[in-house]
Parts: C-alpha cells; sequence; structure tokens
C-alpha cells in the first residue's frame, strides 16, 4: 500500500504539472514542474514520506531501464542519420565533451573562488 | 510484420501474430533485453562499454529487425516503461531535497556552473551542427540532448525538433557522457567529486549519473541534483538561446 501511496503521489504531481503548464503556456514541461512542486512541498513538510522516498527510490534505481524504448525508437530514424550523420556524430562527440570539460573546470574555479570556509575575513560582501 | 522469415510453421505463425498485435510483447522483450544486458554489465565488473542502455537497445534493435517488426509495433508495448519516465523526472525532487543542505553551501558554484553548462551544451550543439551543415531539424533536435529525456523531448518539440530524434540523440549523448567522463576529469586531473558530479549530471543526465554512482555516492548524489537542476535550466534557457542563436546566425 506505502509503496502505492507513493506512486500515486509522483502521479498526482505529474498531472499537475502538465495542467498548469497546458492552461497558463508555460515554456517548461509538465514533470519539471511537478518536480518543482513537488521539491516545495518537501521544503514546507521539512521530510520526505516514506512512500515517497520508497516509490522514488524503485524509479529512479533504475533510470537506465527508462531510457530502453526511446533508444530502440533510433531504428526509425536510420534514414534521417544515415542522411545527416557527420552534423550529428560530430555536434554530439564534441558538444558533449565540451560541456562536460568546461563545467567540471567552471564548478572547480567558482568553488575555490566562492565557496572558501567561513570566518576567513569579513571582505566577502566589501 | 506480415511474413517473418524465421517461423515457418503456420502453427508458430498464428501465435506470432497475435502476439505482435499485443502489446504484452514488446513490454516483455524490453524487460528481458534489459535484464540480459544489466547481468552482462554486472559480469565485465561495471565496465562503462558495457552500458546496459546501448547493449539491450542494440539486442532489441536486431530482434526487431530480424522479425522484421515496425518500431510502432514494439513501442506499443514498450510504452508503459517509457510512461514511467514522466513520474521518474516528478521523484527527481527527491534527491534534490535531500541533497539541498549541501547545495546550500555550494549554491552559487553550482549556480553559475549550471548555466554555462547548460548554455555551452545548447549553444555548442546547434553551432556546431550549423558549421558542419545539419539541417535546421537536426540542430533543433540536438539542442536539448544533455536535458533528460522527457524534458529533452519536450522541448524539442516547442523549438521545432523531431522528439522522438531527441530521444535517442538524449540516448547517445548520455552513454558517450558515462564512457568518456571519468577519463576526461582523469586527464584534466579534477579529483573533487562534486565538480565531477555537477559536470557529469549537466553534460550526460541520468546516464551519466548512473555512472557517477559507480564511482561514489558523493559524485552520484551531486550529478542527480544537477541532473534535475539543469532539466529546469534547459526548460527555461534553450528556447530563449534558440531565438537568440537565429537572429545571430
Amino acid at each position: 500500500m506505502q509503496f502505492l501511496n507513493g506512486i500515486t503521489l509522483l502521479l498526482v504531481y505529474q498531472l499537475v504539472g502538465e495542467v498548469t503548464v497546458r492552461l497558463l503556456g508555460l515554456p517548461i514541461p509538465g514533470p519539471v514542474l511537478g518536480m518543482v512542486m513537488l521539491f516545495l512541498t518537501l521544503m514546507i513538510r521539512g521530510r520526505t514520506p516514506q512512500s515517497v522516498d520508497n516509490a522514488a527510490t524503485a524509479l529512479l534505481s533504475h533510470l537506465s531501464l527508462l531510457f530502453v524504448p526511446a533508444g530502440v525508437g533510433m531504428m526509425a530514424h536510420f534514414g534521417r542519420i544515415a542522411e545527416e550523420w557527420l552534423p550529428i556524430t560530430l555536434a554530439l562527440l564534441l558538444s558533449t565533451i565540451l560541456t562536460m570539460v568546461a563545467t567540471a573546470l567552471i564548478m572547480q574555479l567558482t568553488t575555490r573562488w566562492l565557496a572558501k570556509p567561513a570566518g576567513q575575513g569579513g571582505c566577502k560582501d566589501e | 510484420m506480415n511474413n517473418p522469415g524465421l517461423l515457418p510453421d503456420p502453427g508458430l505463425k498464428d501465435i506470432w501474430v497475435y502476439l505482435s498485435a499485443s502489446p504484452l510483447l514488446g513490454l516483455t522483450i524490453t524487460l528481458v533485453a534489459y535484464g540480459l544486458a544489466y547481468r552482462l554489465y554486472l559480469r565485465t565488473g561495471s565496465s562503462p562499454w558495457a552500458n546496459p542502455v546501448v547493449t539491450s537497445v542494440a539486442l532489441l534493435i536486431g530482434v526487431l529487425v530480424l522479425t522484421g517488426s515496425t518500431y510502432d509495433d514494439y513501442f506499443a508495448g514498450a510504452q508503459f516503461v517509457h510512461f514511467l519516465l514522466g513520474p521518474a523526472t516528478v521523484a527527481l525532487a527527491v534527491p534534490l531535497y535531500q541533497q539541498f543542505s549541501r547545495l546550500r553551501q555550494l549554491w552559487l558554484p553550482v549556480t553559475i556552473s549550471l548555466i554555462c553548462g547548460v548554455v555551452i551544451a545548447g549553444g555548442s550543439s546547434i553551432g556546431l551542427a550549423w558549421l558542419l551543415g545539419g539541417s535546421t531539424e537536426i540542430q533543433m533536435s540536438l539542442a536539448p540532448k544533455s536535458a533528460t529525456a522527457p524534458v529533452a523531448m519536450g522541448i524539442s518539440e516547442k523549438i521545432g525538433g523531431l522528439p522522438s530524434l531527441t530521444a535517442v540523440l538524449v540516448v547517445l549523448t548520455g552513454i558517450t557522457g558515462a564512457l568518456l567522463g571519468t577519463k576526461l576529469f582523469e586527464w584534466l586531473r579534477i579529483k573533487d567529486d562534486t565538480a565531477k558530479g555537477i559536470a557529469m549530471g549537466v553534460a550526460a543526465h541520468g546516464i551519466g549519473t548512473a555512472r557517477a554512482f559507480q564511482v561514489s555516492p558523493q559524485m552520484g548524489a551531486f550529478s542527480g541534483l544537477a541532473m534535475a537542476l539543469s532539466a529546469f535550466a534547459t526548460a527555461l534557457l534553450v528556447p530563449w538561446l534558440v531565438d537568440l542563436m537565429a537572429a545571430m546566425l
């Protein structure tokens, strides 16, 4: 029953998210709004109910599986991919490497600059 | 679907006709293929080259092509798995909430890295595809590729890409990130699990996060956090970035 409650709650948030996005014409996908609303709810409640925790853990521990049907969709796009394989392959590969490297370096630098341990003097805000 | 050459016996053919018309088969082979792929993955000591998404996708495409099945027939069953991407996206709120105390100390570096990462991911894929002569449809399908699949597909649809192609590109991006990530960090001598996790989550969403959890729980947690935040940031920033680049290019 607990797992059922958890999954039901996730679906309710997704549904509310989808409906809100459509009603207000928001530029973000419904499940993302659902995620934000669930996050705010957890912040306000101050803890994660066991049922939601169980359902979320179950779904997220096999996240890879959920990508498989979309991945098989590649077979429906063989023609398109074959036609434009060079821009697709190179853009995907280079952009992913660039994003990964740049994000890691920026995170490392900004952590050093901005997240110094407290008590290092009061000149931070000046 | 009408004449699967592998099944000459008329009795078997009748069963096949029945099964191929029901969603049961698509769903079952998805779970079986993933089960086998996951076992192989564990057998190889969790090598990133044996990523269970790659193996199961290859296995399933092989089976579908050999039996002459179409993707639509397969998806009639597989959609039940695919559907769970929605609630899984909502579920990301849970790790996000659990990691929030760590995020609070690092909120400024995380915010800056996240915004830069999302803009670089979107901008570089559009720019590179354009430079290499890719069509607008391909550029738009590539733009949200670093966000998690349900979000990326939604954005792709909004900016004029092909959502189903985007789904494939998202998976390929995740696999690329999972395969190359740890090596890249080694070469760049980035040892901080926080920075590695954020980069993995921003560039390679859920597939990268699955890989990050194998390296360390902290890298996994931050990757999951970055994936959830960048899903939101991509939804807000990429449509705007597309307009901006369309005005420039």
